[in-house]
Protein backbone atom coordinates (compact mmCIF):
# COMPACT_ATOMS: atom_id res chain seq x y z
CA UNK A 1 0.00 0.00 0.00
CA UNK A 2 2.97 2.30 0.34
CA UNK A 3 4.62 1.89 -3.02
CA UNK A 4 4.37 5.12 -4.98
CA UNK A 5 2.68 4.72 -8.37
CA UNK A 6 2.15 8.26 -9.62
CA UNK A 7 3.74 11.49 -8.46
CA UNK A 8 3.00 15.00 -9.79
CA UNK A 9 5.34 17.85 -8.92
CA UNK A 10 4.46 21.46 -9.72
CA UNK A 11 2.62 20.55 -12.90
CA UNK A 12 1.24 23.40 -15.00
CA UNK A 13 -0.67 23.41 -18.23
CA UNK A 14 -2.13 26.25 -20.28
CA UNK A 15 -4.60 26.45 -23.14
CA UNK A 16 -3.50 29.82 -24.49
CA UNK A 17 -4.43 32.17 -21.63
CA UNK A 18 -6.36 29.60 -19.67
CA UNK A 19 -4.43 28.06 -16.80
CA UNK A 20 -6.03 24.59 -16.90
CA UNK A 21 -3.64 22.91 -14.49
CA UNK A 22 -2.25 25.22 -11.84
CA UNK A 23 0.53 23.83 -9.67
CA UNK A 24 -0.68 20.25 -9.33
CA UNK A 25 1.13 18.19 -6.70
CA UNK A 26 -0.13 14.73 -5.85
CA UNK A 27 0.89 11.20 -5.00
CA UNK A 28 -0.98 8.01 -5.67
CA UNK A 29 0.10 4.79 -3.98
CA UNK A 30 -0.34 1.24 -5.17
CA UNK A 31 -3.83 -0.11 -4.48
CA UNK A 32 -5.24 3.33 -3.79
CA UNK A 33 -8.54 4.52 -5.27
CA UNK A 34 -8.44 8.26 -5.85
CA UNK A 35 -11.61 10.05 -6.82
CA UNK A 36 -11.43 13.40 -8.61
CA UNK A 37 -14.43 15.67 -8.40
CA UNK A 38 -15.16 19.25 -9.30
CA UNK A 39 -17.36 21.45 -11.49
CA UNK A 40 -17.07 21.15 -15.27
CA UNK A 41 -14.14 23.09 -16.62
CA UNK A 42 -12.23 22.69 -13.37
CA UNK A 43 -9.47 20.68 -15.08
CA UNK A 44 -10.19 17.22 -13.66
CA UNK A 45 -10.54 15.61 -17.08
CA UNK A 46 -7.39 17.33 -18.29
CA UNK A 47 -5.56 16.12 -15.18
CA UNK A 48 -6.55 12.48 -15.62
CA UNK A 49 -5.68 12.68 -19.33
CA UNK A 50 -2.14 13.82 -18.50
CA UNK A 51 -1.68 10.58 -16.55
CA UNK A 52 -1.29 8.65 -19.78
CA UNK A 53 -0.08 11.58 -21.84
CA UNK A 54 -3.12 12.14 -24.01
CA UNK A 55 -2.48 15.71 -22.87
CA UNK A 56 1.00 17.16 -22.59
CA UNK A 57 2.04 19.42 -19.74
CA UNK A 58 3.86 22.74 -19.99
CA UNK A 59 6.02 22.49 -16.89
CA UNK A 60 6.67 20.31 -13.87
CA UNK A 61 7.30 16.58 -13.71
CA UNK A 62 5.18 13.46 -13.72
CA UNK A 63 6.72 10.28 -12.35
CA UNK A 64 5.00 6.99 -13.05
CA UNK A 65 6.34 3.87 -11.37
CA UNK A 66 9.68 5.53 -10.79
CA UNK A 67 10.04 6.77 -14.36
CA UNK A 68 10.00 10.52 -14.80
CA UNK A 69 8.40 11.73 -17.97
CA UNK A 70 9.49 14.94 -19.59
CA UNK A 71 7.58 16.79 -22.23
CA UNK A 72 8.81 14.71 -25.15
CA UNK A 73 9.53 11.34 -23.75
CA UNK A 74 10.96 8.70 -26.01
CA UNK A 75 8.61 5.88 -25.25
CA UNK A 76 5.13 6.88 -24.17
CA UNK A 77 3.66 3.70 -25.66
CA UNK A 78 5.52 1.53 -23.16
CA UNK A 79 4.15 3.57 -20.25
CA UNK A 80 0.66 3.60 -21.70
CA UNK A 81 0.70 -0.20 -21.74
CA UNK A 82 0.81 -0.08 -17.95
CA UNK A 83 -1.80 2.64 -17.52
CA UNK A 84 -5.28 1.62 -18.66
CA UNK A 85 -7.91 4.19 -19.50
CA UNK A 86 -11.68 4.08 -19.87
CA UNK A 87 -13.49 6.96 -21.58
CA UNK A 88 -16.86 8.64 -21.30
CA UNK A 89 -17.71 7.73 -24.92
CA UNK A 90 -16.48 4.09 -24.59
CA UNK A 91 -14.44 4.36 -27.82
CA UNK A 92 -14.73 0.70 -28.65
CA UNK A 93 -13.46 -0.23 -32.10
CA UNK A 94 -16.72 -0.54 -34.07
CA UNK A 95 -15.33 -2.87 -36.73
CA UNK A 96 -14.38 -5.52 -34.18
CA UNK A 97 -16.48 -7.80 -31.99
CA UNK A 98 -16.33 -7.52 -28.20
CA UNK A 99 -13.71 -10.24 -27.87
CA UNK A 100 -11.69 -8.83 -30.77
CA UNK A 101 -11.68 -5.46 -29.02
CA UNK A 102 -10.39 -7.12 -25.87
CA UNK A 103 -7.58 -9.14 -27.48
CA UNK A 104 -6.47 -6.48 -29.99
CA UNK A 105 -3.75 -4.90 -27.85
CA UNK A 106 -2.55 -8.11 -26.11
CA UNK A 107 -2.07 -9.75 -29.51
CA UNK A 108 -0.62 -6.82 -31.45
CA UNK A 109 1.16 -4.83 -28.75
CA UNK A 110 2.23 -7.48 -26.25
CA UNK A 111 2.42 -10.17 -28.93
CA UNK A 112 0.70 -12.81 -26.85
CA UNK A 113 -0.47 -15.74 -28.99
CA UNK A 114 -4.06 -15.47 -30.09
CA UNK A 115 -5.32 -18.57 -28.32
CA UNK A 116 -4.00 -17.54 -24.90
CA UNK A 117 -5.23 -13.98 -25.41
CA UNK A 118 -8.66 -15.27 -26.32
CA UNK A 119 -8.87 -17.46 -23.22
CA UNK A 120 -7.85 -14.54 -21.00
CA UNK A 121 -10.18 -12.22 -22.89
CA UNK A 122 -13.14 -14.54 -22.41
CA UNK A 123 -12.38 -14.75 -18.69
CA UNK A 124 -12.37 -10.92 -18.53
CA UNK A 125 -15.64 -10.61 -20.45
CA UNK A 126 -17.18 -13.15 -18.11
CA UNK A 127 -15.89 -11.17 -15.17
CA UNK A 128 -17.68 -8.04 -16.38
CA UNK A 129 -20.83 -10.11 -16.98
CA UNK A 130 -20.63 -10.27 -20.79
CA UNK A 131 -19.34 -13.76 -21.48
CA UNK A 132 -22.31 -14.37 -23.79
CA UNK A 133 -21.71 -11.17 -25.81
CA UNK A 134 -18.18 -11.99 -26.98
CA UNK A 135 -19.13 -12.15 -30.66
CA UNK A 136 -21.38 -9.08 -30.69
CA UNK A 137 -20.29 -5.90 -32.39
CA UNK A 138 -20.39 -2.69 -30.31
CA UNK A 139 -23.50 -1.37 -32.09
CA UNK A 140 -25.39 -4.46 -30.95
CA UNK A 141 -24.63 -3.69 -27.29
CA UNK A 142 -26.18 -1.18 -24.90
CA UNK A 143 -24.08 1.70 -23.60
CA UNK A 144 -23.55 -0.04 -20.27
CA UNK A 145 -22.44 -3.22 -22.00
CA UNK A 146 -20.11 -1.29 -24.30
CA UNK A 147 -18.55 0.41 -21.31
CA UNK A 148 -17.98 -2.91 -19.57
CA UNK A 149 -16.32 -4.27 -22.72
CA UNK A 150 -14.13 -1.15 -22.70
CA UNK A 151 -13.11 -1.89 -19.11
CA UNK A 152 -12.31 -5.52 -20.02
CA UNK A 153 -10.29 -4.25 -23.00
CA UNK A 154 -8.15 -2.07 -20.72
CA UNK A 155 -7.74 -4.83 -18.15
CA UNK A 156 -6.54 -7.24 -20.85
CA UNK A 157 -3.24 -5.31 -20.93
CA UNK A 158 -2.83 -6.08 -17.22
CA UNK A 159 -2.20 -2.45 -16.30
CA UNK A 160 -0.88 -1.30 -12.93
CA UNK A 161 -3.17 1.72 -12.87
CA UNK A 162 -6.65 2.23 -14.28
CA UNK A 163 -7.98 5.68 -15.19
CA UNK A 164 -11.73 6.28 -15.45
CA UNK A 165 -12.81 9.54 -17.07
CA UNK A 166 -16.51 10.12 -16.33
CA UNK A 167 -17.28 6.63 -17.52
CA UNK A 168 -20.93 6.64 -16.48
CA UNK A 169 -21.83 10.15 -17.67
CA UNK A 170 -23.01 9.05 -21.14
CA UNK A 171 -25.12 6.16 -19.84
CA UNK A 172 -28.84 5.86 -19.24
CA UNK A 173 -29.42 5.94 -15.46
CA UNK A 174 -30.52 2.32 -15.25
CA UNK A 175 -27.28 1.16 -16.89
CA UNK A 176 -24.96 2.99 -14.50
CA UNK A 177 -25.24 0.41 -11.73
CA UNK A 178 -23.66 -2.48 -13.65
CA UNK A 179 -20.66 -0.39 -14.66
CA UNK A 180 -20.15 0.92 -11.12
CA UNK A 181 -20.38 -2.65 -9.80
CA UNK A 182 -17.54 -3.73 -12.11
CA UNK A 183 -15.48 -0.78 -10.87
CA UNK A 184 -16.20 -1.61 -7.23
CA UNK A 185 -15.11 -5.23 -7.75
CA UNK A 186 -11.97 -3.97 -9.40
CA UNK A 187 -11.20 -1.61 -6.51
CA UNK A 188 -11.69 -4.44 -4.01
CA UNK A 189 -9.29 -6.64 -5.97
CA UNK A 190 -6.56 -4.09 -5.18
CA UNK A 191 -6.33 -2.21 -8.48
CA UNK A 192 -4.86 1.29 -8.31
CA UNK A 193 -7.53 3.58 -9.70
CA UNK A 194 -8.03 7.23 -10.54
CA UNK A 195 -11.68 8.04 -11.08
CA UNK A 196 -13.22 11.26 -12.38
CA UNK A 197 -16.90 11.02 -11.55
CA UNK A 198 -20.09 12.70 -10.46
CA UNK A 199 -21.23 9.55 -8.66
CA UNK A 200 -20.81 10.66 -5.07
CA UNK A 201 -22.15 7.36 -3.75
CA UNK A 202 -19.30 5.59 -5.50
CA UNK A 203 -16.75 8.12 -4.22
CA UNK A 204 -17.95 7.64 -0.68
CA UNK A 205 -18.14 3.87 -0.80
CA UNK A 206 -15.01 2.97 -2.76
CA UNK A 207 -12.70 5.99 -2.69
CA UNK A 208 -9.68 6.01 -0.40
CA UNK A 209 -9.15 9.68 -1.07
CA UNK A 210 -11.26 12.40 -2.68
CA UNK A 211 -9.72 15.37 -4.49
CA UNK A 212 -11.71 18.49 -5.27
CA UNK A 213 -10.58 20.61 -8.21
CA UNK A 214 -11.59 24.12 -9.13
CA UNK A 215 -10.11 26.46 -11.73
CA UNK A 216 -7.15 24.18 -12.40
CA UNK A 217 -6.17 23.73 -8.77
CA UNK A 218 -6.63 21.01 -6.20
CA UNK A 219 -8.48 22.94 -3.51
CA UNK A 220 -9.23 20.18 -1.06
CA UNK A 221 -8.35 16.56 -0.47
CA UNK A 222 -9.10 13.99 2.16
CA UNK A 223 -10.61 10.64 3.00
CA UNK A 224 -14.29 10.44 1.96
CA UNK A 225 -15.54 10.19 5.56
CA UNK A 226 -14.10 13.62 6.28
CA UNK A 227 -14.49 15.13 2.81
CA UNK A 228 -18.24 14.63 2.49
CA UNK A 229 -19.21 15.32 6.10
CA UNK A 230 -16.90 18.08 7.13
CA UNK A 231 -15.24 19.82 4.16
CA UNK A 232 -13.02 22.79 4.97
CA UNK A 233 -13.06 24.79 1.76
CA UNK A 234 -16.04 27.08 1.09
CA UNK A 235 -16.04 26.22 -2.62
CA UNK A 236 -16.19 22.50 -1.76
CA UNK A 237 -19.08 23.09 0.59
CA UNK A 238 -21.03 24.92 -2.09
CA UNK A 239 -20.24 22.28 -4.73
CA UNK A 240 -21.31 19.41 -2.50
CA UNK A 241 -24.51 21.21 -1.58
CA UNK A 242 -25.35 21.67 -5.25
CA UNK A 243 -24.87 18.09 -6.31
CA UNK A 244 -25.99 16.11 -3.27
CA UNK B 1 -33.74 2.88 -85.64
CA UNK B 2 -32.84 0.32 -88.28
CA UNK B 3 -29.55 2.05 -88.92
CA UNK B 4 -28.80 1.98 -85.17
CA UNK B 5 -29.30 -1.78 -85.17
CA UNK B 6 -27.25 -2.12 -88.35
CA UNK B 7 -24.37 -0.14 -86.92
CA UNK B 8 -24.36 -2.25 -83.79
CA UNK B 9 -24.53 -5.58 -85.57
CA UNK B 10 -22.01 -4.64 -88.25
CA UNK B 11 -19.48 -3.40 -85.72
CA UNK B 12 -20.43 -5.55 -82.74
CA UNK B 13 -17.02 -7.20 -82.36
CA UNK B 14 -15.19 -3.92 -82.75
CA UNK B 15 -17.36 -2.16 -80.15
CA UNK B 16 -17.17 -5.02 -77.70
CA UNK B 17 -13.43 -5.37 -78.02
CA UNK B 18 -13.13 -1.59 -77.59
CA UNK B 19 -15.28 -1.76 -74.47
CA UNK B 20 -12.84 -4.37 -73.21
CA UNK B 21 -9.97 -1.94 -73.78
CA UNK B 22 -11.92 0.75 -71.89
CA UNK B 23 -12.43 -1.64 -68.99
CA UNK B 24 -8.77 -2.59 -68.87
CA UNK B 25 -7.72 1.04 -69.15
CA UNK B 26 -10.05 1.91 -66.28
CA UNK B 27 -8.98 -1.01 -64.12
CA UNK B 28 -5.26 -0.38 -64.59
CA UNK B 29 -5.50 3.40 -64.11
CA UNK B 30 -7.73 3.15 -61.04
CA UNK B 31 -5.51 0.49 -59.49
CA UNK B 32 -2.56 2.86 -59.71
CA UNK B 33 -4.73 5.84 -58.75
CA UNK B 34 -5.68 4.06 -55.53
CA UNK B 35 -2.02 3.51 -54.74
CA UNK B 36 -1.08 7.11 -55.62
CA UNK B 37 -4.09 8.36 -53.66
CA UNK B 38 -3.06 6.46 -50.56
CA UNK B 39 0.50 7.79 -50.69
CA UNK B 40 -0.60 11.41 -51.15
CA UNK B 41 -3.33 11.12 -48.52
CA UNK B 42 -0.66 10.11 -46.00
CA UNK B 43 1.58 12.94 -47.18
CA UNK B 44 -1.26 15.39 -46.61
CA UNK B 45 -1.92 14.27 -43.04
CA UNK B 46 1.77 13.93 -42.24
CA UNK B 47 3.32 16.15 -39.61
CA UNK B 48 6.14 16.97 -42.04
CA UNK B 49 5.45 20.32 -43.70
CA UNK B 50 7.47 19.41 -46.81
CA UNK B 51 5.23 16.43 -47.50
CA UNK B 52 2.10 18.57 -46.98
CA UNK B 53 3.42 21.07 -49.51
CA UNK B 54 4.25 18.45 -52.12
CA UNK B 55 0.81 16.86 -51.76
CA UNK B 56 -0.94 20.24 -51.90
CA UNK B 57 1.02 21.15 -55.02
CA UNK B 58 0.15 17.91 -56.78
CA UNK B 59 -3.54 17.99 -55.88
CA UNK B 60 -3.86 21.70 -56.64
CA UNK B 61 -2.27 21.34 -60.05
CA UNK B 62 -4.33 18.33 -61.07
CA UNK B 63 -7.59 19.88 -59.90
CA UNK B 64 -6.76 23.16 -61.56
CA UNK B 65 -6.17 21.89 -65.10
CA UNK B 66 -8.54 20.35 -67.67
CA UNK B 67 -8.03 16.61 -68.01
CA UNK B 68 -7.38 16.81 -71.75
CA UNK B 69 -4.57 19.31 -71.17
CA UNK B 70 -3.07 17.03 -68.53
CA UNK B 71 -3.33 14.03 -70.82
CA UNK B 72 -1.54 15.76 -73.66
CA UNK B 73 1.05 17.19 -71.34
CA UNK B 74 1.67 13.89 -69.56
CA UNK B 75 1.59 11.87 -72.77
CA UNK B 76 4.17 13.98 -74.54
CA UNK B 77 6.10 14.38 -71.29
CA UNK B 78 6.15 10.67 -70.60
CA UNK B 79 6.98 9.68 -74.16
CA UNK B 80 9.88 12.12 -74.27
CA UNK B 81 11.41 10.27 -71.32
CA UNK B 82 10.49 6.68 -72.10
CA UNK B 83 8.77 4.99 -75.00
CA UNK B 84 5.63 3.46 -73.61
CA UNK B 85 2.90 1.76 -75.60
CA UNK B 86 -0.07 4.14 -75.99
CA UNK B 87 -2.24 2.03 -73.72
CA UNK B 88 0.23 2.31 -70.85
CA UNK B 89 0.95 5.98 -71.41
CA UNK B 90 -2.79 6.62 -71.28
CA UNK B 91 -3.22 4.50 -68.16
CA UNK B 92 -0.42 6.26 -66.33
CA UNK B 93 -1.77 9.69 -67.27
CA UNK B 94 -5.29 8.78 -66.10
CA UNK B 95 -3.89 7.31 -62.88
CA UNK B 96 -1.99 10.50 -62.09
CA UNK B 97 -5.19 12.46 -62.67
CA UNK B 98 -7.56 10.28 -60.64
CA UNK B 99 -4.94 9.84 -57.92
CA UNK B 100 -5.38 13.44 -56.83
CA UNK B 101 -9.11 13.01 -56.28
CA UNK B 102 -8.65 9.64 -54.63
CA UNK B 103 -6.08 11.20 -52.28
CA UNK B 104 -8.62 13.78 -51.13
CA UNK B 105 -11.24 11.06 -50.58
CA UNK B 106 -8.85 8.98 -48.48
CA UNK B 107 -7.67 11.99 -46.50
CA UNK B 108 -11.25 12.96 -45.73
CA UNK B 109 -12.17 9.42 -44.71
CA UNK B 110 -9.15 9.08 -42.42
CA UNK B 111 -9.77 12.44 -40.78
CA UNK B 112 -13.47 11.68 -40.30
CA UNK B 113 -12.69 8.87 -37.85
CA UNK B 114 -13.49 9.96 -34.32
CA UNK B 115 -10.52 11.21 -32.28
CA UNK B 116 -11.66 8.94 -29.45
CA UNK B 117 -10.61 5.93 -31.53
CA UNK B 118 -7.03 7.20 -31.64
CA UNK B 119 -7.05 7.97 -27.92
CA UNK B 120 -8.40 4.53 -27.03
CA UNK B 121 -5.77 2.85 -29.21
CA UNK B 122 -2.97 4.99 -27.75
CA UNK B 123 -4.11 4.29 -24.21
CA UNK B 124 -3.70 0.58 -25.01
CA UNK B 125 -0.07 1.21 -25.93
CA UNK B 126 -0.56 1.02 -29.69
CA UNK B 127 2.10 2.73 -31.79
CA UNK B 128 1.05 5.29 -34.41
CA UNK B 129 1.64 2.89 -37.32
CA UNK B 130 -0.17 0.02 -35.62
CA UNK B 131 -3.22 2.06 -34.71
CA UNK B 132 -3.35 3.44 -38.22
CA UNK B 133 -3.29 -0.05 -39.70
CA UNK B 134 -5.57 -1.82 -37.24
CA UNK B 135 -7.97 0.88 -36.08
CA UNK B 136 -8.15 3.87 -38.43
CA UNK B 137 -7.70 2.43 -41.93
CA UNK B 138 -10.29 -0.36 -41.69
CA UNK B 139 -12.92 2.17 -40.61
CA UNK B 140 -11.76 4.81 -43.09
CA UNK B 141 -11.81 2.31 -45.96
CA UNK B 142 -15.43 1.58 -45.25
CA UNK B 143 -16.33 5.25 -45.28
CA UNK B 144 -14.36 5.81 -48.46
CA UNK B 145 -16.23 3.18 -50.46
CA UNK B 146 -19.20 5.31 -51.64
CA UNK B 147 -17.12 8.33 -52.76
CA UNK B 148 -14.44 6.05 -54.24
CA UNK B 149 -17.12 4.23 -56.21
CA UNK B 150 -18.27 7.58 -57.50
CA UNK B 151 -14.73 8.51 -58.46
CA UNK B 152 -14.30 5.18 -60.24
CA UNK B 153 -17.38 5.88 -62.35
CA UNK B 154 -15.90 9.25 -63.28
CA UNK B 155 -12.63 7.46 -64.08
CA UNK B 156 -14.39 5.02 -66.39
CA UNK B 157 -15.97 7.84 -68.36
CA UNK B 158 -12.83 10.02 -68.34
CA UNK B 159 -10.92 7.17 -69.96
CA UNK B 160 -12.68 8.16 -73.21
CA UNK B 161 -10.33 11.12 -73.52
CA UNK B 162 -7.28 8.94 -74.15
CA UNK B 163 -8.80 8.37 -77.59
CA UNK B 164 -6.94 11.58 -78.42
CA UNK B 165 -3.68 9.82 -77.60
CA UNK B 166 -4.55 7.29 -80.27
CA UNK B 167 -5.77 4.52 -77.99
CA UNK B 168 -8.54 2.55 -79.64
CA UNK B 169 -10.84 2.25 -76.66
CA UNK B 170 -14.60 2.66 -76.88
CA UNK B 171 -14.77 6.34 -77.80
CA UNK B 172 -11.74 6.14 -80.09
CA UNK B 173 -13.38 3.25 -81.91
CA UNK B 174 -16.62 5.18 -82.28
CA UNK B 175 -14.64 8.07 -83.75
CA UNK B 176 -13.18 5.69 -86.29
CA UNK B 177 -16.46 4.01 -87.20
CA UNK B 178 -18.42 7.21 -87.69
CA UNK B 179 -15.68 8.53 -89.96
CA UNK B 180 -16.29 5.51 -92.17
CA UNK B 181 -20.10 5.26 -92.12
CA UNK B 182 -20.93 9.00 -91.90
CA UNK B 183 -23.56 8.26 -89.23
CA UNK B 184 -22.10 10.00 -86.16
CA UNK B 185 -25.38 10.26 -84.24
CA UNK B 186 -26.18 6.55 -84.29
CA UNK B 187 -22.58 5.52 -83.80
CA UNK B 188 -22.10 7.67 -80.71
CA UNK B 189 -25.46 6.48 -79.42
CA UNK B 190 -24.21 2.89 -79.54
CA UNK B 191 -20.98 3.89 -77.80
CA UNK B 192 -23.02 5.77 -75.17
CA UNK B 193 -25.10 2.65 -74.61
CA UNK B 194 -21.95 0.67 -73.88
CA UNK B 195 -20.74 3.27 -71.36
CA UNK B 196 -24.12 3.40 -69.66
CA UNK B 197 -24.29 -0.38 -69.40
CA UNK B 198 -20.84 -0.57 -67.83
CA UNK B 199 -21.66 2.16 -65.31
CA UNK B 200 -24.96 0.50 -64.38
CA UNK B 201 -23.30 -2.88 -63.80
CA UNK B 202 -20.56 -1.24 -61.72
CA UNK B 203 -23.15 0.65 -59.67
CA UNK B 204 -25.05 -2.55 -58.89
CA UNK B 205 -21.86 -4.33 -57.81
CA UNK B 206 -20.92 -1.38 -55.65
CA UNK B 207 -24.30 -1.34 -53.94
CA UNK B 208 -24.01 -5.06 -53.21
CA UNK B 209 -20.60 -4.52 -51.66
CA UNK B 210 -21.86 -1.63 -49.53
CA UNK B 211 -24.81 -3.63 -48.26
CA UNK B 212 -22.70 -6.60 -47.36
CA UNK B 213 -20.22 -4.47 -45.41
CA UNK B 214 -23.02 -2.51 -43.75
CA UNK B 215 -24.48 -5.66 -42.18
CA UNK B 216 -21.44 -6.43 -40.09
CA UNK B 217 -19.87 -3.07 -39.48
CA UNK B 218 -22.03 0.03 -39.68
CA UNK B 219 -23.48 1.14 -36.38
CA UNK B 220 -27.23 0.46 -36.62
CA UNK B 221 -28.14 0.97 -40.28
CA UNK B 222 -27.77 -2.11 -42.41
CA UNK B 223 -28.39 -4.55 -39.66
CA UNK B 224 -31.76 -3.22 -38.64
CA UNK B 225 -32.89 -3.10 -42.22
CA UNK B 226 -32.04 -6.75 -42.72
CA UNK B 227 -33.85 -7.75 -39.58
CA UNK B 228 -36.96 -5.92 -40.71
CA UNK B 229 -36.81 -7.61 -44.07
CA UNK B 230 -36.56 -10.99 -42.40
CA UNK B 231 -39.60 -10.26 -40.23
CA UNK B 232 -41.59 -9.10 -43.24
CA UNK B 233 -40.86 -12.24 -45.26
CA UNK B 234 -41.66 -14.36 -42.21
CA UNK B 235 -45.10 -12.82 -42.02
CA UNK B 236 -45.65 -13.33 -45.71
CA UNK B 237 -44.82 -17.01 -45.35
CA UNK B 238 -47.24 -17.41 -42.46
Amino acid sequence: MNELMIKYEEVHKYYDDLHVLNDINLEIKRGEVMVLIGPSGSGKSTLIRTMNFLETIDSGTITIEGKTIHRKTENLDKIRERVGMVFQQFNLFPHMTAIENVIEAPVHVKRIDKKTAREKGMALLTKVGLGDKADSHPHQLSGGQQQRVAIARSLAMEPDVMLFDEVTSALDPELVGDVLQVMKDLARSGMTMVVVTHEMGFAREVGDRVLMMDAGQIIEEGPPEKFFIDPENERTKRFLKEIL
Amino acid sequence: MTSLWEILSENFMMFTEAAGVTLRLTAVSLFFATFIGLVFAFMKISRLKVLNLIADGYIGLIRGLPLIVQLMFLYFGISSLVTLPRFWAGSVALAIHSGAYVAEIFRGAIQSIDKGQVEAAKSLGMRQSLLMRRVILPQAALRAIPPIGNQFIIGLKDSSLVAYLGVLELYGTALLIQARNFKPFETYLVAGGYYLLMVIIFTILLRKLENRLAVTTRPGGGNGKQKRRRVASGQAAA
